[in-house]
C-alpha cells in the first residue's frame, strides 16, 4: 500500500482512503476525498512539508499528515 | 436609532474566500474590534446602512472550513451559530464563496442552510473564476442549492449594492435540509429535538457531535446529550466521515452540473509559476531573506522621522503646558508622568504601522503561507511553528507589533511559545544601551583587518539574543502541555493583487488596539515610576534645596544649580532608595546603587537607560548628551577600589543583562492582553529576569 508522502514530485494519484480517523475528516473537509485525484505540486527544500493540488486549489500538510493519506497503486 | 430594530448579520466563509474584504466594504470605517464573551477570540463588528434606510449590525466571524472547529476561533463560528442566547446569535447569515474553488467552499454553505438560520450565498472572487475559465450558471445554481445567490467582486465592488438590496428582503429559510442526516441517527435526533425543543434536525444532530464543545450547555445538559449517544449507538468519527461524504457527493454533481470549465489543462496559471521560484531550495530563501532585509530596514529607516517628530511634538506640547500651568506638583505630574509616558505609548505607532502595513501586504497577496510553508520544518525542531517566522523577526525592531502578529498561528501553544519567547530578540530600545556600553569597553579596531571589533560586538549581542529565543522555545516545548493537536492543513491561495482599503484598514485597527489597551497600561506604570522618583522620605530629600545650595556654593549658575539638585532629588528618592535597597543583590554583577536606579527605571523603556544615566551623573539634557556620558562614565571610580567603575567586566554584565532581561512594560501589558492574563507575563517576567541576572553573572565572573 502507498500513502502520499511517497509520491514524487509532479507524480499523481487517487486517494483511497486513510490510516487515521480523527485526521481523515479534517482531510475530507478540504476535499481530499475518496476517489479524488491528487498530485504533488510542490516540496519544501528541505523534503518537508509538501503542497498538493486537490479539488482545484494548492493544500500543504506536513509529511506526517501525507503519510495517513492511502493513494491508489 | 432604537437597539431593538437593528438587525444582527452575521458574516461567514472559508479563509481566504474575500471575507474581509467585503466586511470592509460593508462596513467602511464604522467597525469596532471587541472579544467575544468567555473566548480569547477578537470579535470584528461594524455597521452598516442599508438601501431601505435601516442599519444593520455586520459581525465579521473568523474564517473557517467547515462547522467542526479545528482551532479555538474556528470554535466561535458554531457557538454563534448554535446558541439562540448567544449575545451575536445573527439574524441573517451571508455565506461567502470563493466561486472560483466552489466545491470545497460549498461544505460550510450546506451546513449552515440545514441550521435553519435565513442566509444568501455570496459568490466572491468572480474576476478569478473568469481567469480560471470557469463558466458559472448561477440560476441553475440558485436553484440547485435552493437559495439567492448574489455574485460579487470584492476586489472592484462589483455586486456589493446589489448585496445590501437583497439583505433588506426577507431570505429564504429553507424547510427540507440540503443533506438530511436524519438516515445517519433517527433515535438520537429524535431524542435530542424533543429534549431541547429544536425544530430542525441537523441542530440536534450537531448538539450530538459537538456536545462536548458547546459552551453553551451546562454539565447537565452535556450529560444528557452523552446518555442518549450511548443509548442509540452514536459515534462521533464514522458519522462524520458519513455526512462529509453525503455532502460532497451531492455539492459535485451539482458543481458539475452548474459549473463548467473551458481552462486547457496543460496551460500553467501565473500563481503556479510564481510558486515555482519562490519555493525553489535557492532562490525561496533568498528572497523570503530579502525581502526581512527589506522590512527590517524600513522599520528603522521609516519609522525614524514621524518618532522623532512625536517625540518633538509631545516635548514641545510638555513644555508649552510647564509654561502655562503654575509650577507645582500637578504640572510636574502632568508633564513628566503623563505626557511622557503617553509619549512613550505614542512614539511606537511609526514602527507598528510600518511593520503592520508590511505583514497586511504579505499575508493580502498569498506570500505569508509560502513564507511559512518555507520555515516550517525549521521552526518545528525548536517547538514553533512555520508561522513563528514572522512575529521573531519582527521582535527585531519591537516586540509590541511582533507579539499582535502571533495572532496568525492558530495552534495555542505554538502561539503561546512564540510570545514567550519573541523578547529576547534584540529590538531597537536596546540599540541606545549597546551603543553607549559598546563605546565604553570596547576598543575601536579592526579584527583581520576587515571588521569592526565593536560591531562585531553589537553583532554578538543580536546573535545571543535570537539564541536565547530559539534555546527557551525548545524547552519550553517539552514543558507545556496541551491537548489540542497542532495541524498543518493550510491552504495556499492564489496570488492576488493586495487591497489598499485592506491594508489600510490594517494598519488603523492594529494601530488603535495598541494604543487603548497597551496605553493604559503603559501611562499607569509612567505615574508610579514618576511617583517613584518624585518622592523620598527621607530628611535628604526633604531638605534637597538647601543641601545643594551648599554643595554647588553661590558661585554657580541657576543651571548647575537645577542639574545638581535633579541628581541630588533622584538619588535621595524612592527610586534611589530602592536602588540602594537592590544594591546588595547587584553586586556580584559588578554594579552600584547608581545603575541600581536606572535599571528600575529601564523597566519602563530601556531607552531610559541613557536618560537616567545622565540626570544621575548630573549631566544637562542640552548638551551632546552622549559623548559627554561616555566621558562621565569612563571617569567614575569604584568607591571602594578606586578603580575604574566601568570595567569592561561591568560593561559586559550589563550588556548581556539588558540583552536578557524583560524590563519592558509595554511588552508586558501586550502579552497580558493577547494571553488575556497576568499569568504568562509575571511567568515571562520572572524567567527572562532570571536568565538575565545568571547569564550577568558569569559574564562578569568571566571578565573580571
Amino acid at each position: 500500500m502507498k500513502s502520499l508522502d511517497q509520491l514524487k514530485k509532479h507524480e499523481k494519484g487517487i486517494i483511497k482512503g486513510f490510516s487515521d480517523d480523527t485526521l481523515s475528516v479534517k482531510l475530507m473537509e478540504m476535499g481530499c476525498l475518496p476517489g479524488t485525484e491528487v498530485s504533488v505540486d510542490l516540496i519544501a527544500p528541505f523534503g518537508d512539508p509538501i503542497a498538493i493540488g486537490v479539488a482545484g486549489y494548492c493544500l500543504s500538510l506536513r509529511k506526517a499528515e501525507a503519510a495517513c493519506i492511502m493513494i491508489e497503486d | 436609532m432604537s437597539k431593538a430594530k437593528k438587525i444582527k448579520i452575521a458574516l461567514v466563509g472559508n479563509p481566504n474566500s474575500g471575507k474581509t474584504t467585503l466586511f470592509n466594504l460593508l462596513t467602511g470605517l464604522n467597525q469596532k474590534t471587541g472579544n467575544f464573551p468567555g473566548v480569547t477570540v477578537d470579535k470584528k463588528s461594524g455597521f452598516c446602512k442599508l438601501p431601505d434606510s435601516s442599519v444593520a449590525e455586520i459581525i465579521d466571524l473568523p474564517g473557517t472550513y467547515s462547522i467542526y472547529p479545528k482551532t479555538l476561533d474556528e470554535q466561535v463560528v458554531q457557538d454563534v451559530l448554535l446558541d439562540f442566547n448567544h449575545p451575536q446569535h445573527p439574524d441573517k447569515v451571508i455565506v461567502v464563496a470563493d466561486a472560483s474553488n466552489l466545491k470545497r467552499n460549498l461544505l460550510l454553505f450546506t451546513q449552515i442552510r440545514d441550521l435553519g438560520i435565513p442566509l444568501v450565498l455570496v459568490l466572491n472572487m468572480m474576476d478569478v473564476a473568469q481567469l480560471k475559465k470557469l463558466n458559472i450558471d448561477l440560476r441553475g445554481l440558485s436553484i440547485d442549492l435552493g437559495i439567492k445567490i448574489v455574485p460579487t467582486n470584492s476586489h472592484s465592488g462589483d455586486g456589493i449594492s446589489v448585496l445590501k438590496e437583497a439583505l433588506t428582503k426577507p431570505l429564504i429559510r429553507s424547510k427540507r435540509p440540503f443533506y438530511d442526516t436524519y438516515e445517519l441517527a433517527p433515535r438520537t435526533i429524535d431524542k435530542i429535538k424533543e429534549d431541547f425543543q429544536l425544530e430542525e434536525n441537523y441542530r440536534a444532530y450537531q448538539f450530538a457531535q459537538q456536545s462536548v464543545r458547546l459552551n453553551f450547555l451546562s454539565e447537565k445538559e452535556k450529560q444528557i446529550i452523552d446518555t442518549i449517544k450511548t443509548d442509540n449507538g452514536f459515534y462521533d468519527v464514522p458519522t462524520q466521515t458519513q455526512e462529509t461524504l453525503g455532502r460532497y457527493q451531492l455539492i459535485s454533481d451539482i458543481v458539475d452540473r452548474n459549473i463548467k470549465n473551458s481552462k486547457d489543462p496543460l496551460k500553467k496559471s501565473i500563481t503556479e509559476k510564481i510558486d515555482r521560484i519562490v519555493t525553489h531550495p535557492v532562490l525561496g530563501y533568498l528572497i523570503f531573506f530579502v525581502l526581512l532585509l527589506l522590512i527590517f530596514q524600513a522599520i528603522f529607516a521609516w519609522a525614524e522621522a514621524p518618532m522623532n517628530w512625536i517625540e518633538g511634538g509631545i516635548a514641545e506640547f510638555s513644555n508649552l503646558v510647564r509654561n502655562v500651568l503654575p509650577e507645582g506638583v500637578i504640572t510636574d505630574l502632568i508633564t513628566n508622568g503623563i505626557l511622557a509616558g503617553l509619549a512613550g505609548v505614542l512614539v511606537f505607532i511609526p514602527q507598528i504601522a510600518i511593520l503592520f502595513a508590511f505583514i497586511a501586504l504579505l499575508e493580502e497577496s498569498g506570500y505569508m503561507s509560502r513564507a511559512v510553508f518555507l520555515m516550517d520544518k525549521f521552526m518545528r525542531k525548536f517547538g514553533l511553528n512555520g508561522k513563528s517566522v514572522v512575529p521573531l523577526i519582527s521582535g527585531m525592531a519591537c516586540a509590541i507589533p511582533a507579539i499582535m502578529a502571533t495572532r496568525n498561528i492558530e495552534n495555542w501553544k505554538d502561539r503561546l511559545i512564540t510570545i514567550f519567547v519573541t523578547p529576547f530578540m534584540s529590538c531597537s530600545a536596546r540599540l541606545p544601551v549597546y551603543a553607549i556600553l559598546i563605546g565604553l569597553v570596547v576598543p575601536e579596531e579592526s579584527v583581520l583587518g576587515i571588521f569592526n571589533l565593536q560591531g562585531l560586538v553589537l553583532q554578538a549581542l543580536y546573535l545571543l539574543g535570537f539564541l536565547a529565543a530559539i534555546g527557551s522555545a525548545f524547552v519550553m516545548q517539552f514543558l507545556l502541555k496541551t491537548k489540542e493537536r497542532s495541524y498543518f492543513i493550510m491552504e495556499l491561495p492564489g496570488y492576488k493583487i493586495p487591497s489598499w482599503k485592506n491594508i489600510g484598514l490594517t494598519i488603523y485597527d492594529k494601530s488603535k488596539t495598541f494604543v487603548f489597551e497597551a496605553g493604559k497600561v503603559i501611562i499607569a506604570i509612567s505615574i508610579i515610576l514618576w511617583v517613584l522618583a518624585s518622592y523620598g522620605w527621607s530628611d535628604n530629600f526633604k531638605n534637597a534645596e538647601s543641601n545643594v545650595q551648599l554643595q554647588v556654593g553661590s558661585q554657580a549658575t541657576e543651571e548647575e544649580y537645577e542639574i545638581a539638585l535633579n541628581s541630588y532629588k533622584l538619588e535621595h528618592s524612592i527610586a534611589g532608595s530602592f536602588g540602594k535597597l537592590i544594591e546588595p543583590a547587584i553586586r556580584p554583577l559588578g554594579y552600584d546603587w547608581k545603575i541600581g536606579i536606572a535599571l528600575i527605571t529601564s523597566f519602563a523603556a530601556r531607552e531610559v537607560f541613557v536618560g537616567t544615566m545622565s540626570t544621575i551623573y548630573s549631566i544637562g539634557t542640552n548638551e551632546e548628551s552622549e559623548t559627554t556620558i561616555r566621558e562621565k562614565l569612563r571617569n567614575e571610580k569604584n568607591a571602594e577600589t578606586g578603580e575604574p567603575m566601568y570595567s569592561p567586566a561591568v560593561g559586559f554584565s550589563l550588556m548581556v543583562f539588558y540583552a536578557f532581561a524583560m524590563q519592558c512594560m509595554s511588552t508586558l501589558a501586550i502579552v497580558y492582553r493577547e494571553t488575556k492574563g497576568w499569568k504568562w507575563p509575571m511567568i515571562q517576567m520572572v524567567f527572562m529576569t532570571t536568565v538575565a541576572y545568571l547569564s550577568a553573572l558569569i559574564t562578569y565572573n568571566i571578565f573580571s
